[in-house]
């Protein structure tokens, strides 16, 4: 099971969202999962083609996703994920 | 609703109130969001507002209850294949929600958002759901819209003639002036009397810019527009676009606009000096009234910053009510009038950048 963690900023939007293990292959299956779970949560992380949105990170262990069109990179067993916001904006 | 005002700022939405005296901030919503805009459905009392998260996504938010609470609706998506004008090599997605317009009155439930990459979204359950208009989306003239200051063409303006909720005008900036008469089922480009100095062909069908296109309310075959190349109106419902910029005076590039909604040859703008520039005309704030249709404009200044000024003015930032007008700048000022402009004050300073300003 990946382990998931988010920024606590999401939680400004989805109030009870925390951690939690998701069963998943890729990346774009643990967006899926936590989709299902926090209903919307997978349009402020990806937009309508499934795009990591521009200024959204998700490290995988503590690498960089590669992929960030469709959001393939495998995540073996108990890989922390970070779902993050990019340093930008003001 | 009476004395209200929806704010948008890049740091969130501002509810003034006039309860018989001083307009107030009466709430804040949306801390630190930017609220690209925000109105009043008077069919139905409810609040909309547009939000762009800088890293979430742009989103649509309405209440029910006047703003003491706000739901999130799913925001309008672009169907999977479609690519963005002009060229359609990248895929669409919603990048940028800048207008919400309510249907007419006799379809409660019709919502129209107009959208960046230029898609038309309409919603036929009072927003729950929405449906990007494909008869627009797939005009043959697509390939000429293209993006104005940002990446993409982009819906400002939807109009709803108050006589037949079936005639519907949008302008795409940048690409022009479209009008349904069916519903949106078929749409005409009328943009004939624009020109565009930023095209080798200035009179070109298609790639016209009006920053933002209004219907009289009064007589709804009166269309004004704020264009990218001066000021137009039409009186036979955009078929054809007489130039009225002031050839001597400020009123002449800009963003905003606003009509009297008893007057079809009342109408004010926001002027700026030309595109390359975008300050205020000799760093002076003004607002130009025109009471004969555009063949004349009066610079209305009492009350405005004189000197040293570069307040700018965005395309929905400007509205009036009556006899009120309210406009609020890219410095984070906000102006107000209660004789149609003759006279303004500052009403707050040190806001965030306005994006819109709308009465309730």
């Amino acid at each position: 099971m990946a382990q998931v963690k988010f920024t606590p900023n999401l939680r400004r939007y989805f109030p009870d969202l925390c951690d939690c293990a998701v069963e998943a292959a890729t990346v774009a299956d643990i967006i899926s999962a936590v989709n299902q779970r926090w209903t919307g949560l997978g349009d402020y992380i990806i937009d309508e083609r499934g795009c990591l949105r521009k200024h959204v990170n998700i490290f995988v262990g503590d690498q960089l996703l590669k992929d960030k069109v469709a959001l393939s990179d495998s995540v073996a067993a108990e890989t922390r994920v970070i779902i993050v916001q990019a340093l930008s904006g003001g | 609703m009476g004395d209200k005002i929806l704010v948008g700022t890049r740091k969130g939405l501002l509810i003034l109130a006039r309860d018989g005296g001083e307009w107030r901030i009466d709430s804040a919503h949306f801390e630190a969001i930017p609220v690209v805009y925000a109105m009043h459905d008077r069919r139905t009392g409810t609040l909309w507002a547009s939000l762009d998260h800088g890293h979430w996504g742009g989103k649509l938010q309405r209440s029910h209850d006047g703003g003491a609470s706000w739901q999130e609706v799913e925001a309008p998506k672009y169907p999977e294949g479609a690519k963005c004008p002009p060229d359609f090599t990248t895929p669409a997605t919603t990048s940028y929600i800048w207008i919400i317009e309510p249907g007419g009155a006799d379809e409660p439930n019709r919502l129209y958002v107009g959208t960046e990459p230029g898609g038309l979204f309409v919603s036929g359950d009072g927003g729950d759901s929405f449906q990007l208009n494909e008869s627009l989306w797939n005009d043959p003239g697509n390939s000429q819209w293209f993006g104005g200051g940002r990446d993409y063409p982009g819906i400002c303006a939807i109009q709803i003639d108050p006589r037949d909720s079936r005639r519907i005008t949008v302008g795409i900036s940048v690409g022009g002036v479209y009008v349904s008469e069916d519903g949106g089922k078929s749409w005409q480009v009328r943009n004939r009397g624009l020109y565009a100095d930023y095209l080798p062909e200035h009179d070109a069908e298609v790639g016209q810019d009006p920053h933002i296109v209004l219907a009289s309310p009064s007589n709804p075959d009166v269309l004004w527009q704020q264009n990218h190349c001066g000021i137009f109106r039409s009186s036979d419902a955009g078929r054809q676009w007489q130039d009225i910029s002031d050839p001597e005076g400020p009123a002449g590039f800009g963003f905003a606009l606003a009509l009297d909604a008893q007057d079809e040859n009342v109408a004010w703008v926001a002027p700026a000096v030309s595109a390359e520039y975008r300050v205020p005309v000799e760093r002076a704030l003004v607002i130009c009234r025109s009471e004969d249709g555009g063949q004349s404009w009066q610079s209305l200044r009492k009350g405005l910053p004189q000197q040293h000024c570069y307040d700018l003015v965005f395309r929905h930032g400007l509205d009036a009510q009556g006899d009120s007008l309210a406009f609020g700048t890219t410095a984070g000022n906000f102006y107000v009038s209660d004789d149609r402009g003759d006279s303004w004050r500052c009403l707050v300073n040190n806001l965030a950048v306005v994006y819109s300003v709308r009465y309730m």
